[in-house]
């Protein structure tokens, strides 16, 4: 991997971390809120269920981690473990994809199922 | 002045599988950890190994850990640092050991050549000498860490150098940073190539030990900031490629 594409990596992180740190303070605020009511799932399906700005938020929130943990663990493997190369990208990006998908369902899940 | 009191010294001995040895050494006033070395060798052991030139803080000759900690010698106080009169004195970390307390930094300073670490200018001896103002941001940018005298205090301290042996380290990443803003510096951006990526700014994980221990006071994490900022958006904007 050339320094350039390192480089933007660390930049897409940076900037996802940016994005994730927002939204983790909408999502506790949010639930805060929320839990002034009581708590079930009733309630939270009603209020999110075909509800698009919050079905925006969370995929947002979905793909800014599924950016931001890959290039992370990337880190953790190659000064821990000395792992790095074309078999951990490998394997980051199927654990990206696999966020991206279980993230999303969610998503879809409180926002049409 | 008399002084009976005596100071427990263990000075690493060997190379890398060597052993702590202890030494008893006359307590003085004033004294600095590099005397307690020189007292050691001069006049116990002879054939102790270690390094220094300067004595006076300029020449970065004579860092070592002392008592878990890197520190010039020379101007360290052995009042500011002893713990119940004893003094544990090692070779620096993350360098190999040649024997004794003398590291072989050799890979330190060939770090300062792989971040491109040597001014390239445009100007010849026979043009007039660049008007660099001395309050320009990038100037002053530049002054924030150009008195750095390379004792690789910063380069044992840092943990990202002991994870990845290939990260370039604070010292060299400094000294790039104070050629990024130099306005007379013509390598610009062959040098943003240099430092950028895994082994170079980008790995800096913002431990801050570089500048909590940089004897001369500099802040080597400010720099490798603006070179990770400055980097990154050169990338973008396919500059590094």
């Amino acid at each position: 991997m050339s320094a350039a594409t390192q480089a933007k990596l660390w930049y897409a992180q940076r900037i996802s971390a940016m994005v994730l740190a927002l939204c983790v303070v909408v999502h506790i605020v949010t639930i805060l809120y929320a839990v002034r009511g009581g708590l079930t799932g009733a309630e939270i399906l009603g209020r999110t269920r075909g509800n698009f700005t919050f079905a925006a938020f969370y995929a947002l929130f979905v793909l800014s981690a599924a950016i931001h943990a890959p290039i992370g663990l990337a880190r953790i493997a190659e000064e821990w473990l000395q792992w790095r190369g074309r078999s951990l990208n490998v394997l980051l990006s199927l654990f990206a994809a696999a966020l991206v998908f279980a993230g999303l369902s969610a998503v879809w899940g409180l926002y049409g199922g | 002045m008399l002084n009976t009191e005596t100071l427990k010294v263990s000075i690493w001995r060997g190379q890398a599988d060597g052993q702590f040895v202890s030494y008893d050494v006359p307590r003085l006033d004033s004294q600095t950890v590099l005397d307690v070395v020189t007292y050691v060798q001069r006049t116990i052991d002879p054939g102790l190994s270690y390094r220094f030139s300067c004595r006076v803080g300029m020449c970065g000759s004579c860092a070592m850990t002392v008592n878990g900690v890197a520190r010039w010698t020379c101007r360290t106080h052995v009042s500011k640092v002893a713990v119940n009169g004893a003094l544990e004195l090692a070779p620096l970390s993350n360098l190999p050991v040649v024997k004794d307390l003398a590291t072989d930094m050799s890979t330190f300073f060939d770090k300062w050549a792989g971040a491109k670490g040597q001014f390239r200018g445009e100007r010849t001896r026979h043009q007039n000498f660049a008007n660099v103002s001395p309050s320009s941001p990038a100037r002053k940018a530049a002054d924030a860490g150009i008195e750095c005298i390379g004792c690789a205090v910063c380069y044992a301290s840092c943990d990202t150098v002991t994870w990845r042996p290939d990260y370039l380290g604070p010292a060299a990443l400094n000294r790039a940073w104070t050629l990024v803003n130099d306005e007379r510096d013509v390598a610009g951006r062959e040098r943003l190539q240099a430092v950028a990526g895994d082994a170079g700014c980008h790995a800096c994980h913002t431990h801050t030990s570089c500048s909590e221990r940089c004897p001369k006071g500099i802040a080597p994490t400010l720099g490798i900031s603006g070179l990770k900022r400055i980097t990154a958006r050169a990338a973008i904007r396919g500059e590094l490629d």
